[in-house]
This record gives C-alpha cells, sequence and structure tokens, in this order.
C-alpha cells in the first residue's frame, strides 16, 4: 500500500519534471527556432516589401510623386476607397446580424447558413465576377435595369458587388467563434432584468465583441482593397474609371512603366500598414482604459 | 451687411448657374469609349490627346477619350458581355464579326464602312530574341527545334496570337505542301511554348521583362518598340513569310446613337486615316496605308513576302472556326 503511494508520488514528480523539462528546451534549440520564425518572416514578408519600396523609388522622389499627378491614378485611389467606404460598413452589418442569429438563437438550417457563409472563401475570385456579368448582362432581369439607365457591370456598382462577395465571410467568420464562446448567458441575464433587444445588443453584446469585430473589418478592409480576380472581370478596364489600384497597377506594369506600378503598389502596402497601425493603436487604448 | 452678404451670395450664384448653363450651350461635355486591344495601349494615348485637340478647335466640345486595352478576344467578349464602347478598334476582323452577330450592336456589313476593310494600317508577325541571336534563329523553321522556348500569347484570348498561328500555319503549309504536314508542325511548336499569356502585352512582358524564352512571336510594331524601349538588348528577325496582319475598326453604332456620341465617334475613326493620324500611327511602328507616309518611314519596314488572311485562309469567317473555334485545330492539338 505504502509503496503504492510512494510511487504514485515520484511518478508525478517524474511528470513534473518532464513537463518542465519540455518548456525548458536548450537554449539551441531556442535559438534554432526563434531563427527559423525571423528567418522565414524576413524571407517571405520583410523583403518583398522592401522590394516594393526600392522598386518604387528606383528613379526617385520626383518620379514617385509624378505617378499620383496621373489622373488615372488619382483615380484608382479614388475608386478604391469608395468602393472600401460602401461594401465593408455593408459587410459588417451582415457579418454582425449573421453572428448574432447564428450563435445566440436555434434555427433550422443554421448548419447550411453557415456553409453558405463560407462559400466566397471557396469559390474561386474569377468566378465571383462572372456570375455578376450572367446575371446583368444575360437575363431579362439585366437588359431590364440597362434599359432604365442602371449600368452595373463594367461600372462601379458591379466593382463594389464583386467586392462585397469575396469579402463577405470576413467579419462573420471573425465574430462566431467568439461569440460561440461567449455563449449568451450574459444577454439573458440583461433580458431577465427587463433590458430591451437593442439595448442587449448595444450595452452586452457590442462591448464583449469590439475587438473581434474590429479585427474582422480590418480584415475585411485589406482584401477588399487588395481584390484582384474578382474586380478584374467585372471592372471591363476603362483607364480612369473603372481601375481599381490592384487593376491599375496591373495596366501600368504592362505599359512598362515599371516605377510608376511599384510607387502604386507602394500606396496599396501603405494603405494595409495604416490599417494595421489604427488597430494596434485602438487596441492599446482599450487597454490602457481597462 | 448680413443682407447684403446674402445679396451678393445670390447674384454670385447665379453667375456661377448662368455661366454653367451658357457653357452648356457652347460647348458639350462628351465622352468616348475606345476599346482596344492589347498593344495599343501607347498609340491611342497619344492619338487621343491628338484627336481631343482637333476635335475642341474644331466644335468647341470639351471631349474625354477613355480606353480599355487587353486580349482583342477578351475586349469583344467583354463588349458581348455589356461593356458601352463606342467604338472599338480591335486585333482582327473576326472579333468585331462576334460583336456584330451576338448582339447586333455593329451592322454585320461593318467592314465596308471604311476604307482598306476598315483597317487604318496594318501590321506583320516578326521575331524578338535576344541580343546576338544566340540560338540562331533564322526562320518558321527553327522554332519546332527541341530546346526552343518560344513565346506567345494565346490565341483563344489573342487577336496578336491568332495571327502568330496563322503565319506560322502558312510558312508550313508553303514549306511542306498538306495540311496534315502543317498541323505536325504547329503540334511541335506549340510544344516548345512554355507560357501562354492572355494578351499580347502579356507575352511580351514575359520575354522582355522576366526573361523568358529565347523568341516572340510579336506584332511588328511590339517588337519595334521592345528595341526602342530596351536598346541594345534584343533584335528583331523577319522570318521567310509572314502574314498581313490588318486591325480593324468600328463604330459601335446602336451604343453610339444612345449616348449621342455617332458623330465624334465617326470623326475619330476618319481622323486615323488623315495626314495627321497616320503620322502617329507610323511613329508608333504601324504600318501606316497612305502611300506617303509609309515612304517616310520604310527602314522600320523591311519588304516581307506576306500571305493575306482572304487568300490563303479563305477570310476570318471560315479560318476563325476551323482554327480557332471549339474543338478547332488549336483545340486539337491541346489534346495531343
Amino acid at each position: 500500500m505504502g509503496g503504492g503511494i510512494t510511487t504514485l508520488v515520484s511518478h508525478s514528480k517524474n511528470l513534473k519534471q518532464s513537463n518542465r523539462q519540455v518548456l525548458k528546451e536548450p537554449p539551441w534549440v531556442r535559438i534554432l527556432l526563434l531563427a527559423v520564425a525571423l528567418g522565414f518572416l524576413f524571407l517571405f514578408l520583410v523583403v518583398p516589401l522592401l522590394c516594393v519600396f526600392i522598386e518604387a523609388f528606383k528613379k526617385g522622389g520626383q518620379a514617385y510623386l509624378d505617378t499620383f499627378s496621373d489622373r488615372n491614378s488619382q483615380q484608382a485611389i479614388f475608386l478604391t476607397l469608395k468602393v472600401c467606404a460602401i461594401a465593408v460598413p455593408l459587410n459588417v452589418v451582415f457579418g454582425v446580424a449573421a453572428a448574432w442569429a447564428i450563435t445566440k438563437f436555434h434555427f433550422k438550417g443554421k448548419n447550411f447558413l453557415l456553409t453558405l457563409i463560407d462559400l466566397p472563401f471557396a469559390v474561386s475570385p474569377v468566378i465571383s465576377g462572372l456570375v455578376f456579368i450572367l446575371i446583368f448582362s444575360h437575363t431579362g432581369f439585366g437588359e431590364w435595369l440597362k434599359d432604365h439607365g442602371f449600368k452595373v457591370v463594367f461600372n462601379t456598382p458591379g466593382i463594389v458587388l464583386a467586392t462585397l462577395f469575396v469579402t463577405f465571410p470576413f467579419v462573420a467568420r471573425e465574430l462566431i467563434p467568439l461569440m460561440q464562446s461567449q455563449g449568451s448567458d450574459e444577454e439573458q441575464a440583461a433580458i431577465s432584468l427587463g433590458a430591451s433587444g437593442w439595448k442587449t445588443f448595444w450595452r452586452v453584446t457590442l462591448p464583449n465583441i469590439k475587438w473581434g469585430l474590429l479585427h474582422g473589418v480590418v480584415l475585411c478592409n485589406a482584401r477588399a482593397m487588395g481584390e484582384f480576380g474578382a474586380v478584374s472581370v467585372v471592372s471591363g478596364h476603362i483607364q480612369g474609371k473603372t481601375n481599381t489600384i490592384p487593376l491599375h497597377i496591373e495596366v501600368l506594369y504592362e505599359s512598362s512603366l515599371y516605377s510608376a506600378s511599384f510607387a502604386m503598389a507602394s500606396i496599396l502596402t501603405l494603405l494595409a500598414l495604416i490599417t494595421l497601425i489604427i488597430k494596434t493603436i485602438v487596441e492599446r487604448q482599450h487597454n490602457q482604459a481597462a | 451687411m448680413i443682407k447684403l452678404t446674402a445679396k451678393k451670395l445670390a447674384v454670385l450664384l447665379g453667375l456661377v448657374a448662368l455661366s454653367g448653363f451658357l457653357g452648356n450651350v457652347q460647348a458639350k461635355q462628351i465622352s468616348l469609349l475606345n476599346v482596344s486591344y492589347d498593344p495599343t495601349r501607347e498609340l491611342y494615348r497619344d492619338y487621343n490627346k491628338a484627336f481631343t485637340e482637333y476635335w475642341n478647335k474644331k466644335t468647341g466640345d470639351q471631349l474625354t477619350i477613355d480606353v480599355s486595352n487587353g486580349g482583342s478576344g477578351k475586349q469583344a467578349r467583354a463588349v458581348i458581355d455589356g461593356l458601352e464602347a463606342d467604338v472599338v478598334t480591335l486585333a482582327l476582323a473576326s472579333d468585331i464579326n462576334a460583336i456584330a452577330e451576338k448582339t447586333q450592336l455593329i451592322p454585320v456589313d461593318w467592314q465596308g464602312k471604311f476604307p482598306n476593310n476598315s483597317s487604318p494600317y496594318t501590321s506583320t508577325i516578326v521575331f524578338l530574341v535576344r541580343k546576338g541571336n544566340p540560338k540562331n534563329i533564322k526562320d518558321w523553321n527553327d522554332l519546332v527545334k527541341p530546346g526552343i522556348g518560344v513565346i506567345t500569347p494565346n490565341p483563344k484570348t489573342s487577336g496578336g496570337a491568332r495571327w502568330n498561328f496563322l503565319a506560322a500555319w502558312a510558312y508550313a503549309k508553303h514549306k511542306l505542301g498538306s495540311d496534315d504536314a502543317a498541323k505536325d508542325f504547329i503540334t511541335k511548336l506549340f510544344k516548345n511554348v512554355p507560357v501562354l499569356d492572355t494578351g499580347a502585352r502579356g507575352a511580351t512582358n514575359t520575354f522582355v521583362q522576366r526573361g523568358i524564352g529565347d523568341v516572340l512571336l510579336a506584332w511588328e510594331n511590339e517588337a519595334l518598340q521592345s528595341l526602342q524601349e530596351e536598346p541594345g538588348k534584343f533584335e528583331i528577325v523577319t522570318p521567310s513569310l509572314s502574314i498581313l496582319a490588318e486591325p480593324p475598326v468600328a463604330i459601335v453604332e446602336k451604343t453610339a446613337a444612345k449616348h449621342g456620341t455617332t458623330e465624334v465617334a465617326k470623326a475619330y475613326i476618319e481622323y486615323l486615316y488623315s495626314d495627321a493620324g497616320q503620322e502617329l500611327i507610323a511613329q508608333h511602328f504601324y504600318r501606316p496605308s497612305n502611300k506617303a507616309v509609309l515612304a517616310k518611314y520604310e527602314k522600320n519596314f523591311p519588304k516581307v513576302e506576306l500571305v493575306t488572311i482572304d487568300s490563303d485562309f479563305g477570310g476570318w469567317k471560315k479560318a476563325q472556326s476551323f482554327y480557332f473555334g471549339d474543338g478547332g485545330v488549336f483545340d486539337q492539338i491541346y489534346k495531343k
């Protein structure tokens, strides 16, 4: 009996020790792991990003600035910002509504809805673009719209639609696991204390999910700015009208204007970096407030 | 004081409105969309500037010309799908035929509406090789040798690639005699193609910038422009036989009528045939149809034996479906 206890104790000691051993890797292993991770980051993130900026400034600062005095370049930047300003808020509304419905309620067809939300991730962007061409160019509905003066494809609305479609899952997919882990206890408590549905949403749900939501918005915005495939199909590539930044980069590149194309690429990169910086600042402020 | 400011403001606003109104009466704001094929970016950038000035002098109207460039077949598809072009300037007649047949936006007899089969200029297909011609490529039969990387875009989407294909076919047919032998020749040639880009400009970038392949089958204008942009890096090889490429232009009549741009669209195309237009065309290395301008730029355009689409292939209508249609010769060689 006593022997049994000692074995148990020594066994748990052994366990603890081996646990410690796992956590305390020899230094060379840790250095190696760190080196691999950093090396990978450097090679696949930092070097390409640096290349974009080096190539952009190859012909000097003046040439860099000249790119942006060009009407077509300005328009591409403006169009991209406009498309994001429409598509991102719409997807925030949709994403919150979908995540709310899926995690706080039980209903038939929930899994089906989840699968549908994932569809844009699974479908190639080319197809996402082509569906809109089919709907708006080759159906009676499309003809009717055209006859009434609504140009959807090869125009800004088509680009917005294609962007909406591809960035559809970002907010919802970010929120669903978060809200699932939080459960609906706090909402139930609020409602049983007499809060209305809206009040519960604004005062209980939203504060709980806001960091997840922000993260989703950042990802959604990044993809919306950078989307190439789907937008390329519905754009019509009219210079100065329907070219977003990524499409304009291609046009410049194919017109042998390399410095200019990399200058545009650097703007896209900068916009992405700014989005990330905003996210970091907001997060820090939140942490200080808390 | 406040009243005075309000009055002043009202007068000012009135003046602005009036000037806007008068401005509208005197000069119109018109925009025109030219949907074009891939290598014409530089040509139409300069031509649009010249034509805008010409049109402004002539009518006082402020004209904005928008351009969309891409592989010729892809561009035709976009117009069929609803891209509202006023004018199409494509790489070959069959792409404009496709728009005419599928949409009725362009009358089927479009090709007779402007001189020279509606082609303000012609071009041909030549080889662009690296400096010193290290693989010693002289003619079409050098392209089928093993280990030669041949760059051409995809004939399904690119007009230039269809001219490439037919030029190679014509050479093989003349040399080897039979259609079957020509098909074998073309099959071997496409075995040597590592990348099929969708448009001519993409293929040029693959060869010139990315350094892939030993020879680029290129529009003459595209090859000459590459020589100018990257001096000392490339050479042009003119094959013993090539094809007369006629890139045609047409007004998309129903769309132009809807936009109220019929008149300016017609002038836009006619100006291509004017001395000023022909001069710009020649400066961008296309062969002008005006004999005097052609003579002036003769040194750019060596004499080559040229077959035509009508003499050797029975016209585009026949050639398009036979060679490039669904299950056509091009599909067959990729099934092998």
